[in-house]
């Protein structure tokens, strides 16, 4: 397979038009709308985490919404504290990268295989959900903060304008500011996919065996990927309370978890692109499915991934790109046929 | 004067799996820029002691030392960076990616980017894949893949290279292609060979070990080792004896 020449310029394309989309919707959309919007972009960036870590990294955690619901947590806390969103923001990054840190050491260093890190971060997740379950009551505080156990945290300060916090963002200024991360988030990781660190992540999913008799030690490399993952599921944790003002123990919920694979597979592994579609997608559907009282939002769900485990098992993205590379290489044979063809005509001449 | 030390020295070497000897009890050394050939029918133990030369197993008993620093038992990476790199017997190479990718993969690791690509651009025309250098390896033949494998061995420039079965699978024109290639990396590098192919062993081979039964038969120049009697029935047949 040659890599498609002009793709970069593609990709510089998709990027120039994924801004141009984040400033035109609200100019199109209602505010019901853009605020449902914000949401998807926030739960994008969560879908990003798990896409980066799995696709790229071949770890595949059942729980990265422990991360998303520390981020969520670690934010809510932080801003109610310190009064101001910017410092509350890069501490909901910090402390789920912390965790994914010590959690992934024992996980990688303790050479515990796929199936039980699977077993293992599901674990984590449910610890979290009833540890934070268990906080009602005015003793459980962190500072001015109170957890409220199983009712949550209401009315969460949202996002300011960095260093400013009398100035609040609207919920224009707050799509610009959600749909702006997941953009950032994705370019990074783009970037950082394409260093030497990310193409070693790669390596190390493919062929984990050749990658450690080459001298890269692959405990610390997946350590790394699952540490990026863990800080971009804290900052989507992050966006999501901005969305709401509110934080409760569901954030750590199963459901979300299994939501979240749902995603990426149906977008398509080993794509960063796949997954924000596939979070897009589903929470559309799943939003348009809820109006109506036919039929169980999450039986639809579940036909929707077996649908795409049986017919597209590659997910959307990958095989649309498989079908756009047949197309563009169809022309060129068929040239190629033509040239052969022509070949004892010139011959002749 | 001291004598110098060796660039690999395995002492009382032995490798159990449950109750299977694999390894049993050997002594090996190896000098700077030496190149040994290792003969041995299958399952004499040649491929174990390549696993525990890169810590893909931790021997049961024994020590191993590369220029004098104990290895047994070390973290293939750890072993890798001391300088063993190491071509398996079935081509082990990063199939989902690009054959410039995987070259390129051991390259970066001791150089600078602009030393690596260069190193890369050298290695692809060593091993004749420039033309295929975008290509995906497991879309290659068994035989391009070894040449990947190899290439990505060299360039990850180790002191010390195992070969299990390089020219496996090769053509002849692949075969002689290889045994050149090797005796030219032997003038900066030593190297272990592990072959079943005697013509090709005759094309490289100073030095041949052979192991049986995770012992070593004899240890001795290639055209002694060749006329053994000991060799000849246990490894060529007795049939090619007579």
């Amino acid at each position: 397979m040659t890599r498609f020449a002009g793709r970069p310029l593609l990709n510089w394309a998709a990027l120039a038009a994924a801004v141009a989309a984040l400033i035109a919707v609200p100019e199109f959309v209602e505010i019901f709308t853009l605020m449902q919007f914000t949401l998807f972009a926030a739960m994008g960036v969560l879908a990003l985490s798990l896409g980066f870590i799995w696709g790229y990294g071949g770890i595949l955690s059942f729980g990265q919404t422990a991360f998303f619901g520390l981020g969520g947590y670690a934010y809510a806390v932080s801003v109610i504290n310190l009064g101001d969103s910017t410092g509350a923001i890069g501490i909901a990054i910090a402390l789920p990268a912390v965790f994914a840190a010590i959690l992934g050491y024992f996980v990688f260093y303790g050479r515990i295989s796929d199936v039980y890190l699977g077993v293992i971060t599901l674990t984590v997740t449910l610890i979290l959900f009833n540890v934070v379950n268990a906080t009602a009551g005015d003793e459980y505080r962190i500072g001015a903060a109170a957890l409220g156990g199983f009712n949550g945290m209401p009315s969460v300060p949202t996002f300011n304008m960095p260093g400013n916090p009398s100035m609040v963002l609207d919920p224009t200024q707050g799509w610009y500011a959600t749909g702006g991360a997941l953009i950032f988030v994705y370019v990074a990781l783009r970037l950082l996919l394409r260093s030497p660190f990310g193409r070693i992540a790669v390596a190390v999913r493919e062929n984990e065996v050749r990658a450690s008799l080459l001298g890269y030690d692959p405990r610390l490399i997946k350590l790394g990927v699952f540490v990026v993952g863990g800080a971009v599921a804290g900052l989507g944790g992050a966006l999501y309370v901005n969305w709401g003002a509110f934080v409760s123990p569901t954030i750590f919920a199963l459901s979300l978890s299994a939501e979240i694979i749902i995603w990426v597979t149906v977008g398509g592994l080993g794509t960063l692109i796949g997954p924000v579609v596939g979070c897009f997608m589903i929470q559309y559907l799943d939003s348009q499915i809820g109006t109506q009282q036919t039929f169980n939002s999450n039986l639809a769900l579940g036909a929707i991934l077996i649908v795409f485990v049986l017919l597209l098992p590659q997910g959307l993205i990958p095989t649309l790109r498989t079908l756009a590379g047949r197309a563009i290489a169809a022309p060129s044979r068929t040239a190629a046929k033509t040239t052969v063809a022509e070949r004892p005509a010139e011959a002749r001449q | 004067m001291t004598p110098p030390v060796p660039l690999l020295e395995a002492r009382n070497l032995t490798m159990r799996f449950g109750g299977v000897v694999a390894v049993n009890n050997i002594d090996f050394t190896l000098r700077e820029v030496e190149l040994r050939c290792l003969i041995g029918p299958n399952g004499a133990g040649k491929s174990t002691f390549f696993k525990m030369l890169t810590g893909q197993l931790t021997p049961s008993a024994g020590t191993i030392a590369f220029r004098g620093t104990p290895i047994a038992g070390a973290a293939s990476h750890e072993i890798a960076r001391l300088g063993i790199g190491i071509k398996t017997q079935v081509p082990n190479v990063f199939n989902g990616l690009p054959v410039r990718e995987n070259v390129w993969l051991a390259a970066r690791r001791r150089n600078t980017p602009v030393q690596a690509k260069r190193l890369v651009d050298e290695i692809l025309e060593k091993i004749a894949l420039t033309p295929r250098a975008d290509d995906l390896v497991g879309q290659l033949s068994h035989g391009q893949r070894q040449w990947v494998e190899i290439g990505t061995v060299l360039a990850g420039e180790p002191d010390l290279i195992l070969l299990d079965e390089p020219a496996a699978g090769m053509t002849d024109e692949e075969t002689v292609r290889t045994a050149e290639i090797i005796r030219e990396i032997n003038q900066t590098r030593a190297l272990i060979v592990v072959e079943h192919d005697m013509q090709f062993i005759k094309m490289i081979a100073k030095t041949v070990t052979v192991f049986h039964q995770g012992q070593i038969l004899m240890e001795d120049k290639i055209d002694a080792v060749m006329h053994d009697e000991r060799v000849r029935d246990v490894y060529l047949g007795k049939k090619v004896a007579a």
